[in-house]
């Protein structure tokens, strides 16, 4: 089962009907003891970095931090992703996981912002999410801060500068798009995580 | 780079499409799920869904439809007409969509917009505006009673029929720091006639707001969506029925309009 938590950030069906769509068994939770059950889990989130402050107050932080200690595998989406950094200019008293270094920054002014639509991608490391992925593979955005370019950064962006659109280290995982709303290159890298040997 | 989008839409009465993007090889011309999939397949970026019933009994069966359809497509998908309240926004959402469209509600009760916002996230509100450019001649006596419009093209509600007070260039505005993620703009003018966007006003809009808007109203060839791209500064371009284009599909659009220099997702 892949648990796909909920925090209040957003509409979570998204995710699951394409999880249902590939043949994958998931559950919408906000338990944490269903979520250290869980074979995989998924963070996703639209919406406001604050809204993350849940996940500590909740419990499923530690639970989080125990099951990826276990090898479990874990992909944040969005604002999920954002959470995977050590944190956000959006909420700057809301800490991340900070299993990635640095902090996601706003857009500049000067551009629209939100960035909204579909953009591509430009692989830079290794990555079995991206596993079979077509070189500028187009995905779909919705965001206004960007996660800056590290260590374990597999993906990048280009909007006005390039930004970490897929970050990958051991069993973490986290993709600033939506992959369920990114077609047929979207439902391949959840086909990916879904199909990841535990 | 980001792309600009082609957005298909599909007018919805009683769960049936009943005007739409028109396909030769389809059996089931009417069945909005089934239309969906295949734009979506055909390379549309997104998904729009607008419910035009005009009776209740129509309305009832929007939330299986919404349900039939989101089952079935992976890139974004909106809904709208006739949502007034939360309660009907959570329903419809619940029902799968991942944007709402939200119109006459807006406008008759802006805060509307800052509620879905703050339940959904912004991302997930369209504001629809309907618009048309005054006759400063015809409109002399309208004129007198709201000393005019600052942008000349006036808003317009339930399915323009009813003129509103509003400038549609300060309603954009409004509607952006209400909470708004997208704007659809209609030119009232343009719609149904083939003689391409109403560039003016989409640029007027378009350069006053941050969000990204969506042209409607006037497509008639290909030359029109790269022009509402280019002299618009669209970031979406929505269209009702490009059989009419002169191309099978929404991909050999994208490929002609994406020949012509316009960043789109293609090949896809």
């Amino acid at each position: 089962m892949i648990a796909i938590v909920d925090y209040g950030a957003g509409n979570l069906r998204s995710v699951k009907k394409a999880l249902d769509y590939l043949g994958f068994e998931s559950e919408i939770t906000r338990d944490p003891e269903l979520v250290r059950s869980a074979r995989k889990v998924i963070l996703p989130g639209v919406g406001h970095f604050a809204a993350t402050a849940r996940l500590t107050t909740s419990g499923l932080r530690d639970a989080f931090c125990d099951i990826i200690r276990q090898g479990t595998p874990f992909l944040g989406i969005c604002v999920g992703m954002q959470w995977l950094y050590a944190g956000s200019e959006e909420s700057p008293d809301t800490p991340g996981l900070g299993v990635f270094p640095g902090s996601c920054v706003r857009f500049p002014s000067g551009i629209k912002v939100p960035h909204v639509g579909w953009n591509s991608l430009q692989r830079s490391g290794e990555s079995r999410l991206l596993n079979g992925i077509t070189s500028s593979a187009f995905v779909y955005f919705t965001h206004s801060y960007r996660a800056p370019i590290t260590e374990g950064t597999v993906a990048v962006t280009e909007y006005d500068s390039p930004f970490a659109s897929v970050v990958e280290r051991d069993n973490v995982f986290g993709v600033q798009f939506h992959p369920e709303k990114s077609a047929e290159e979207g439902l391949k890298m959840l086909r990916n995580f879904g199909d990841l040997k535990c | 780079m980001l792309t600009k989008r082609i957005i298909a839409c599909l007018d919805v009465d009683g769960g049936r499409v009943v005007k739409g993007i028109e396909f030769q090889n389809l059996r089931d011309a009417g069945d909005p799920a089934e239309l969906a999939r295949a734009h979506a397949e055909h390379g549309a970026d997104e998904i729009v869904l607008l419910d035009i019933s005009a009776t209740a009994q129509a309305r009832a069966t929007l939330l299986d439809t919404v349900r039939r359809t989101a089952s079935q497509i992976f890139v974004p998908f909106t809904v709208g007409g006739g949502i007034r309240t939360l309660e009907e926004a959570s329903a419809v959402f619940d029902a799968g969509c991942d944007k709402l469209s939200i119109n006459s509600a807006a406008v008759k009760n802006p805060s509307l917009i800052t509620c879905i916002g703050e339940r959904f996230g912004s991302q997930a509100v369209v504001v629809a505006i309907d618009a048309r450019k005054d006759d400063a001649r015809k409109d002399d006596a309208r004129n007198e009673i709201d000393g005019g419009l600052s942008s000349g093209y006036r808003v317009f509600v339930a399915g323009g029929r009813i003129p509103t007070e509003r400038d549609a260039v300060e309603w954009a505005k409004e509607a952006e720091s209400r909470g708004a993620g997208e704007i659809l703009l209609t030119s009232m003018d343009r719609d149904g006639t083939g003689i391409g966007f109403e560039c003016e006003l989409t640029a007027m809009i378009a350069s006053a707001v941050s969000i990204p808007v969506i042209a409607s109203g006037g497509a008639g060839d290909i030359q029109h969506f790269v022009e509402v791209f280019r002299e618009g500064k669209a970031d979406a371009a929505l269209a009702a029925s490009i059989f009419h284009f002169g191309v099978h599909d929404i991909r050999e659009l994208k490929k002609q309009v994406s020949d012509a220099g316009i960043p789109m997702r293609f090949p896809c």
